[in-house]
């Protein structure tokens, strides 16, 4: 019975969606306000239809409801409550019907909280919404379906696969599909504000909190997945560059060009419709993400379908959505003229590199990830594009952007001063210096490079410390300047914090990679090995068992100098439902540096196990610079001044809150 | 400044940035691109000069039955590569991915030190049983062994980063 309620839901929400698309187009096209109402009220009552659906679909796996397929050969009875919750989006089936809730309930938001947007246009982009809605529900249902039945339902389930059977992992497709849908909302604004010929700082003040809330989530759906890879996989790796890891940084790095060019649009209205380019192309490779893992034309950990009817329809929602925005961007896009006059130094000019770089930077990792494909469909080729390769660029290119960041947020609109803002931060600048050179000089290995890397970190630390520290000038006593400090707009401890979170990360990554020392060894029961500080002693490997696996445990004894640190258990996993081994690393974290074990295999015939430690200075600070991040952007969502006047009062918070649905 | 010296400005200035940009991507593809040989096919490039040791490869095919070797008391294990037709002798120093197994599918990056021996950095492989490295399937379906319906869901596991 609830399958089947779950189902009606879902084709309930799909009439909802062509209602909101068809009455949000026609009421704002003959301005008739009954339609217009009528679109915004679809568009709760879709929310509210695909909240039920949803809701049917976590009990159908929470009962183990095996007669439903996507049940069976995704949960198994045996499996913890909170791994049968997270199996209803830990597949095809279900992450769809995820995506679609979280792009219902976006449009909900800008349906409950966007009262002061003019309504035509609000209607519009509810019109939007709905047809994006409605293309995915269609996909769904007929391709898609994660309620359809199975008979006779078999006696129990093939289980998730264990990888995706950890914490992080279930909340990581939450966090990154609320990012990735959260800029269909710019994209609809963009579209409208085209349609209406109204594109101005208004619409950028309406615009920039969905591509600040997006981009925010983003952030943390990336750091969560990344921080996954890093501790169960039991490579030491954090970031692989693998294609759907590329997919999720692509909106990213378009998402945060957007949120530096809504700026200026809203506070000079110039760079209009390059901001309106960059909300269709945010959006546009949010959808290249999603083709590129559910078609199954790469092969990726998350490539779960690759089922070629369903690669079609996504390819043709996406080549529909991409094809008309831009064609009306085309059409459009020249009209929109901006009269803002600034000089060539100016806090313009710098947004303007920023934006330059960071769209460089995005679509030289877009070719990286398409290339291997585009060679394999022409000559049949098989080749890869790794790591070197983008390692490469998107270092070349961060290079110059992250020099330039601690002098945008110091120079001033329309014309600005570079000897001023030199001024300002030649104590970053000489910190950084310091500190490059200090690391040059004690630095036992690593390149040079890493130095440079240290050195660029500390500048914008450093850079974005002197920012608030510029705007609060210590005159008149600690009181006055505490004063200055409290009182200063979110937004300006926003952007500090997000640049001094790129830091932050910046020096995890070189810690995590230049620094690191890896051992790789074959130890016997009893044997020692020293790496970073610690000394570490294979005291056994011994059986154990879980709720739905069983496990080889490692037993290491971690010292530093004759004291005992830790005793660590790295597992290596295996579950009978799927046939399948895991290893489960330990981690060791001081804050400032991670000891990280993972257990290989025992030989054939051996009595020494392979174990796999890494010493890693730093490495948490790649995760905490992406929370600091996170951070810099809610700050500024909460930013009082683009509430006065703003489209809503309330709508950060349930933007915010979203991850929680 | 005038509006037009402006814009003239900016466009010269996005058009550097656009061309440094592609510079640097089509310098980065030519340096660190990656390509795909079988056994037989890496070895007759070998001959011909076409493939040079040193050169970085993927080398894919199956493990030979009865070569995979993890040597007692060291990380280093060797199997040989084979697509029925030649076969190329690997070593590896790292933890193999879990579940490589012989007879099935591999993919091993790195480079011949000598025209029949490949040290690999980089070892993938499956979890699954019934995996096969979509380029193995490709190359196996060419010499025509390779069976429709054998392969499951592709998914690559990476050994080393």
């Amino acid at each position: 019975m609830i399958p089947e309620l779950g189902h009606f839901a879902l084709l309930l929400a799909t009439g909802l969606a062509l209602y909101q698309a068809i009455a949000g187009y026609l009421g704002a096209a003959r301005y008739a306000p009954a339609l217009m109402d009528g679109a915004r009220n679809a568009a709760l009552a879709q929310a509210a239809a695909l909240i039920i659906s949803f809701g049917a679909l976590i009990a159908v796996y929470v009962t183990s409801d095996f007669s439903v397929v996507a049940v069976a050969a995704n949960s198994h009875s045996l499996k913890p409550l909170l791994y049968k919750v997270a199996g209803a989006w830990g597949n095809h089936e279900g992450s769809m019907l995820l995506w679609s809730l979280m792009l219902a309930l976006f449009g909900g938001l800008v349906a409950l909280f966007g009262r002061r947007v003019p309504p035509t246009l609000k209607a519009r982009v509810l019109a939007v919404q709905g047809t994006i809605g409605l293309a995915f529900l269609l996909f769904i249902a007929f391709t898609s379906n994660p309620f359809d039945r199975i008979d006779p339902p078999p006696l129990d389930g093939h289980g998730l696969n264990p990888l995706l059977q950890d914490p992080g992992l279930a909340f990581h497709p939450p966090l990154l599909y609320a990012g990735y849908v959260g800029f269909s909302v710019t994209f609809a604004f963009a579209i409208a504000g085209m349609l209406e010929g109204r594109i101005d700082a208004a619409w950028a003040r309406w615009v920039r909190p969905w591509a600040l809330a997006a981009w925010l989530l983003l952030t943390l759906g990336i750091a969560l997945g990344s921080w996954w890879a890093y501790y169960e996989l039991g490579w030491g790796g954090f970031w692989f560059w693998d294609p759907v890891e590329n997919a999720s940084l692509l909106p990213w790095l378009a998402g945060a060009a957007l949120l530096h060019s809504a700026i200026v649009c809203e506070r000079r209205e110039a760079m209009k419709a390059w901001t309106v380019f960059l909300a269709l192309l945010a959006f546009s490779l949010s959808l290249l993400g999603t083709f590129l893992v559910r078609s199954g034309v790469i092969t990726s950990v998350h490539a779960f379908a690759n089922d070629p009817e369903r690669g079609v329809f996504i390819l043709g929602i996406m080549l529909a959505a991409v094809g008309g925005s831009f064609a009306l961007f085309a059409w459009r896009g020249p009209m929109l003229r901006s009269n803002a006059i600034f000089a060539p130094v100016s806090r313009e000019t710098a947004l303007a590199i920023n934006n330059l770089l960071l769209t460089a930077a995005a679509l030289a990792v877009l070719v990286g990830t398409l290339y291997p494909l585009v060679i394999d469909a022409m000559s049949g080729e098989a080749i890869s594009v790794g790591p070197p390769y983008f390692n490469l660029v998107v270092g070349a290119l961060f290079l110059p952007l992250l020099l330039l960041v601690p002098f945008g947020p110091m120079l001033a609109w329309k014309r600005g001063d570079v000897a001023q803002a030199a001024l300002r931060l030649w104590a970053a600048g000489g910190i950084a210096l310091a500190v490059g050179v200090v690391t040059l000089a004690v630095q036992t290995k690593g390149p040079w490079l890493a130095a440079l890397g240290v050195a660029l970190a500390a500048w914008l630390i450093c850079g974005a410390i002197s920012d608030i520290v510029s705007r609060v000038r210590w005159k008149g006593g600690a009181g006055v300047a505490f004063a200055r400090l409290g009182g200063l707009p979110g937004s300006v401890w926003g952007s500090a914090l997000a640049h001094a979170g790129v830091g932050v990360t910046l020096l995890g990554i070189i810690g995590a990679t230049a620094w690191a020392d890896e051992q790789i060894k074959a130890m016997k029961p009893g044997e020692q090995v020293a790496i970073g500080p610690y000394q570490v002693t294979l005291e056994g490997v011994g059986a154990v068992t879980g709720p739905n696996y069983s496990a080889d445990q490692a037993v290491l004894k971690v010292e530093r100098g004759g004291e005992l640190v830790r005793v660590m258990r790295p597992e290596r996993r295996f579950f009978p439902a799927g046939r399948m081994t895991t290893t489960e690393t330990a981690i060791h974290t001081t804050g400032f540096a991670d000891f990280y074990t993972a257990l290989g295999e025992r030989p054939e015939g051996a009595d020494a196990w392979t174990v796999r430690l890494h010493y890693k200075p730093l490495a948490p600070f790649i995760w905490l610079g992406a929370l600091i991040m996170a951070l810099g952007g809610l700050l500024s969502l909460l930013d009082r001044r683009l509430r006065v006047g703003a489209p809503s009062r309330r709508r950060v918070a349930p933007a915010a809150a979203l991850p929680a649905e | 400044m005038t509006r037009k010296q402006r814009r003239f400005a900016f466009l010269a200035l996005g058009l550097t940035v656009l061309a440094a940009a592609t510079a640097l991507v089509l310098m980065a593809l030519r340096d660190t691109i990656v390509v795909f040989y079988g056994p037989k096919d890496a070895i007759s490039r070998l001959a011909s000069g076409d493939l040079k040791p040193g050169q970085r490869i993927r080398l894919g095919g199956l493990v030979a039955p009865g070569t995979l070797n993890a040597k007692t008391g060291q990380k280093e294990v060797s199997f040989a590569v084979t697509d029925g037709q030649a076969t190329v002798s690997v070593s590896y120093n790292d933890i193999l991915p879990d579940l490589i197994r012989e007879g099935q599918g591999v993919v091993a990056q790195g480079v011949f030190d000598t025209p029949d021996h490949f040290t690999a950095d980089q070892v993938l492989a499956k979890h699954d049983e019934k995996y096969m490295p979509p380029e193995v399937a490709e190359a196996l379906k060419k010499q025509g062994r390779w069976k429709e319906g054998e392969g499951g869901a592709p998914v690559p596991e990476s050994g080393a980063p």
